[in-house]
């Protein structure tokens, strides 16, 4: 397991394992709880698949009332829970412990309401990100978030992650497209936050839950806002002779007003592995490729094009090609979304960052990340999602290689270390997870950290909700909440006062 | 009594460490043009932060502006108008509704206040701009959370835990926002003499279309005559806002006529006259009356909004209008009496959502919850989540609910301190 330490399993909850596993049969009944050892196989890992871990048990609940039943349950008798979607986290989120109840929350599969006056999709937890524009798409409406894997990521799993994806650019991350959930809370309790209004009522949990990673609680329903399809969608294909000039070329796009719909940047390697792999006519002389598309009213459309295209001439480009019809404008999409296969082909493996950085940083960074792929003597690809500077670095490398895993997150982790030098993040949308957990001190300090776990405590007291993740070192509450004041001091003197 | 004016975030940091020690309750101020909002305050000391001011770093190219957070909005709205960028979000002012200044108000503020405007629809509200702030616990320590770029989900979102917060949870010292351009072209298509319900169906097939209104209110005949200096006259106004490029909003703005042709008579607003009915809108200016009687501001789901009003009108009066498609709906009670029990029981009755006594006498938001109460489970929870930030509870106590003594775990006590 590549030196990641986990919680130490408990023994008593290892020894009364049959004792527990007969208990979630009663609260789960049917087929809702999986313990042989080789049909938990399937949840072994999350898309994270450096790490694998069987958990305890596997239990699957069908309503509100056995999720509320299990973590009670469990809360009560300290055994801890690793909540899971669709698995298709890519930083370990889901990643199961020896230890825990692995509650998967699949078969929360339902869409429950749609109400097109208001505008939103009331939905199960597990419902496919796809699957809610699917319901609402007859009516020309959709969801705006759109991971890459959104045929298979879960809604509660994108909530739990704040996934973002190509267009959030201009439609927001999930937390700006979510109004409401349900969840439940380690103890039981059933708490819901939001609803078909928009802000909070209180303070905004809604916002400090979106993005937890599961830590907080378990969400059993998700609120989430719709949109009307844009009438038409158009892009362009520009390659330039440095990646510098593409920068440039980002920032300028911004600095006239524009918000394109995606702006996506390749570098040469990625841009070679994609053209090979389905041959999307990309010009194969130029350093950085930049995708851009625009959605609106095609009157915009050709508009914004025209200022893009004068823009992306100023800055040097080499080739611009406007897509003339829905299947160019796939076409161009195409390398870029099989980007992450294209580089499977090229490379046994490859591991793939998620840092975010300034946007004018970008020349900074792939020259620093070119002189850490000789140091390590891997090879890097790069997509970036570059309107909004976050990187993804894909670090090739073999794990049949003794070493070389290790090679390639030490790798890892020195980019993220960069991003977090140049004013950027550790995860622009991936998650923390336990992959980026021991590089969080790169960017909070221990109070800052105390602080977040404080967060936690108000959740989850005892730290039974998968636990291990997100935070490098887990501290009890009843420490985390002594005060170490003293008395008396005099105070600030050099403070005016009126 | 002493009030505090730190100028710097160290010295902002050893204030509330000295008043966490000395157990001594703070009132945490911007500019105070907010302070009429909430249950009174009854603190020995005042933490004025309207000298912790000064825009750190602004990068139009980046989006992005930073600042300490007594810095006045007014300076930061005029730095980026410089620039051809604004705060997207369009945060309201609530000077002149709670009888005070237009143009006051601190970017912390903002914040805290969780502010938007008439955009909310399209753009969101303070919580969905912010990217990072820092801040000082009622513990009396300096922490950090989130950073200057907009996709970050490293740890916690501690930032957006502070909107909404209103000085109960930490003291903000500095604030990072992402800003945007500015629309080029604006114009506004007025729908006139429709009747509530009416209305709510005009905007929702406005909104329903792909025609990207950004702002949708409607304006009860009366109250039209309200905003703008009285330039709409007096007749019913549906408010649709189009924003963009120019020939997008041309485009869309015919789109729209094609789609409603057959509500009503139709007129286009463009220019300065747009602007101003969209300010006076987002600032609730048609209660701004320089009067006690009580305004709420309430948020529903857009099509239930004038159901819940029609109700409410059987059995109190009250003057309303209504943002956001009608999710927003403002109120003013023309008796006096707030009747928080009634609209309250009403909001939920018509499918929930949440009502503020924004404008009040003292005396009805001492006995009158000016915030939504919550639901006793989740009130506690928010309790557990106000200790573990303000564990003595320093910080603008019982601003957003009173005081009650327990926050432990499992002990669901309603109402509990905040």
């Amino acid at each position: 397991m590549s030196g990641l330490l986990m919680p130490k399993p408990d023994d008593a909850t290892m020894r009364r394992r049959d004792e527990i596993v007969a208990d979630m049969r009663i609260i789960v009944p049917g087929e809702g709880v999986v313990d042989a050892a080789n049909s938990m196989r399937a949840f072994e890992s999350d898309g994270l698949t450096a790490y694998r871990q069987l958990p305890l048990v596997v239990v699957l609940p069908e309503t509100v009332a056995q999720v509320s039943r299990v973590l009670k349950y469990c809360n009560d008798r300290n055994i801890r829970v690793v909540p899971r979607g669709s698995g298709t986290s890519l930083s370990g989120g889901a990643l199961p412990l020896e230890d825990a109840v692995l509650l998967v929350m699949s078969r929360f599969n339902h869409i429950l309401e749609i109400d097109f006056p208001n505008r939103i999709v009331v939905a199960q937890p597990g419902v496919t990100n796809l699957g809610i524009t699917t319901a609402v798409e007859q009516e020309g409406f959709y969801y705006a978030p759109d991971p890459s894997s959104q045929i298979a990521c879960s809604i509660g799993g994108n909530v739990a992650e704040n996934s973002g994806g190509v267009h959030c650019l201009k439609y927001g991350l999930t937390a700006n497209n979510v109004l409401g959930i349900e969840m439940v809370l380690m103890n039981g309790e059933v708490v819901r936050l939001g609803g078909k209004h928009l802000d909070a009522e209180g303070y905004d949990l809604l916002g400090v839950m979106t993005g937890s990673e599961g830590l907080l609680g378990v969400v059993t329903e998700v609120t989430v806002r719709i949109l009307k399809k844009p009438e038409t969608a158009r892009a362009l294909l520009i390659g330039f002779p440095t990646s510098e000039q593409g920068g440039q070329c980002v920032a300028d796009i911004i600095g006239a007003g524009i918000i394109p719909g995606g702006m996506e940047m390749m570098d040469r390697p990625a841009i070679h592995a994609a053209e090979d792999f389905v041959h999307a006519g990309y010009p194969l002389d130029v350093e950085a490729l930049l995708i851009v598309e625009l959605d609106g009213p095609g009157v915009e459309v050709d508009h914004l094009i025209g200022l893009v295209e004068a823009i992306a001439y100023r800055n040097g480009s080499t080739t611009c090609r406007i897509s003339q019809s829905e299947q160019e404008r796939l076409s161009f999409w195409a390398g870029r979304k099989a980007a992450f296969p294209a580089v499977g082909r090229i490379s046994p493996d490859y591991y793939c960052m998620d840092g975010t950085i300034p946007r004018k940083e970008l020349p900074r960074v792939l020259h620093g990340m070119r002189e850490l792929s000789e140091k390590y003597g891997l090879g890097v690809a790069n997509v970036f999602h570059a309107g909004d500077g976050n990187l993804h670095p894909l670090i090739l490398y073999d794990a049949n290689v003794p070493g070389e895993l290790d090679k390639a997150e030490s790798f890892g982790a020195d980019i993220l270390r960069l991003c977090v030098k140049v004013g950027g993040v550790l995860t622009g949308e991936h998650g923390v997870g336990v992959e980026k957990r021991d590089l969080m001190p790169e960017m909070f300090n221990q109070i800052d950290l105390d602080q977040q776990m404080r967060v936690k405590c108000a959740f989850d007291p005892n730290h039974m909700l998968n636990p291990g993740k997100v935070f490098p070192q887990l501290r009890r509450c009843a420490e985390l909440g002594r005060m170490h004041v003293h008395r008396g001091q005099t105070a600030f003197p050099d403070i005016p006062r009126f | 009594m002493t009030t505090f004016t730190p100028s710097t975030a160290a010295e902002t940091l050893s204030t509330v460490a000295w008043a966490a020690a000395e157990d001594s309750p703070l009132e945490i101020l911007g500019h105070g043009s907010k302070r009429g909002i909430g249950r009174p305050l009854q603190t020995e000391h005042t933490l004025d932060l309207s000298k912790l001011s000064g825009v750190t770093l602004y990068e139009p190219a980046e989006l992005v502006l930073s600042a300490k957070a007594g810095t006045p909005l007014a300076d930061i709205e005029s730095l980026l108008a410089e620039n051809g960028q604004q705060l997207a979000f369009e945060p309201l002012d609530y000077g002149p509704l709670l009888g005070g200044e237009l143009g006051r108000g601190t970017i912390g503020g903002v914040l805290a206040a969780n502010l938007c405007g008439p955009r909310r629809l399209k753009a969101g509200a303070a919580r969905d701009h912010i990217l990072g702030v820092a801040a000082v616990s009622g513990r009396g320590e300096a922490f950090k959370s989130g950073g200057r770029v907009v996709k970050n989900v490293t740890g916690y979102d501690l930032s957006k835990l502070m909107a909404n917060s209103w000085g109960t949870l930490a003291v903000l010292t500095d604030v990072t926002f992402k800003v945007l351009p500015s629309a080029e072209t604006e114009v506004t298509l007025a729908l006139r003499g429709l009747l509530d319900d009416h209305a709510a169906a005009a905007m929702a097939l406005a909104l329903g279309s792909s025609t990207e209104v950004s702002s949708a209110a409607h304006l009860p005949e009366r109250v039209a005559a309200r905003v703008a200096g009285g330039s709409l006259g007096n007749a019913a106004a549906t408010l649709l806002r189009v924003e963009g490029f120019g020939p997008s909003v041309a485009y869309r703005i015919a789109a729209l006529k094609d789609l409603l042709g057959n509500a009503g008579p139709l007129e286009e607003i463009s220019g300065d006259i747009s602007h101003s009915v969209w300010r006076d809108i987002r600032d609730c200016a048609p209660f701004a009356d320089g009067l006690e009687k009580p305004v709420w501001r309430v948020s529903m789901a857009p099509a239930q909004g004038h159901q819940m009003v029609l109700a409410l009108r059987m059995q109190a009066a009250a003057d309303a209008f209504y943002d956001w498609q009608g999710g927003l709906i403002w109120l003013r009670m023309e008796h006096g009496d707030p009747e928080a029990d009634l609209l309250r029981g009403l909001v939920r009755q018509y499918g929930g959502g949440h009502a503020t006594l924004v404008r009040a006498a003292p005396s009805h938001r001492a006995a009158v919850p000016v915030f939504e109460p919550q639901a006793p489970q989740l009130a506690a929870l928010l309790a557990r989540l106000k200790a573990e930030f303000d564990p003595k509870n320093i910080l603008n106590p019982g601003r957003m609910a009173p005081a009650a003594s327990s926050a432990t775990l499992g002990t669901a006590t309603e109402g509990a301190a905040l």
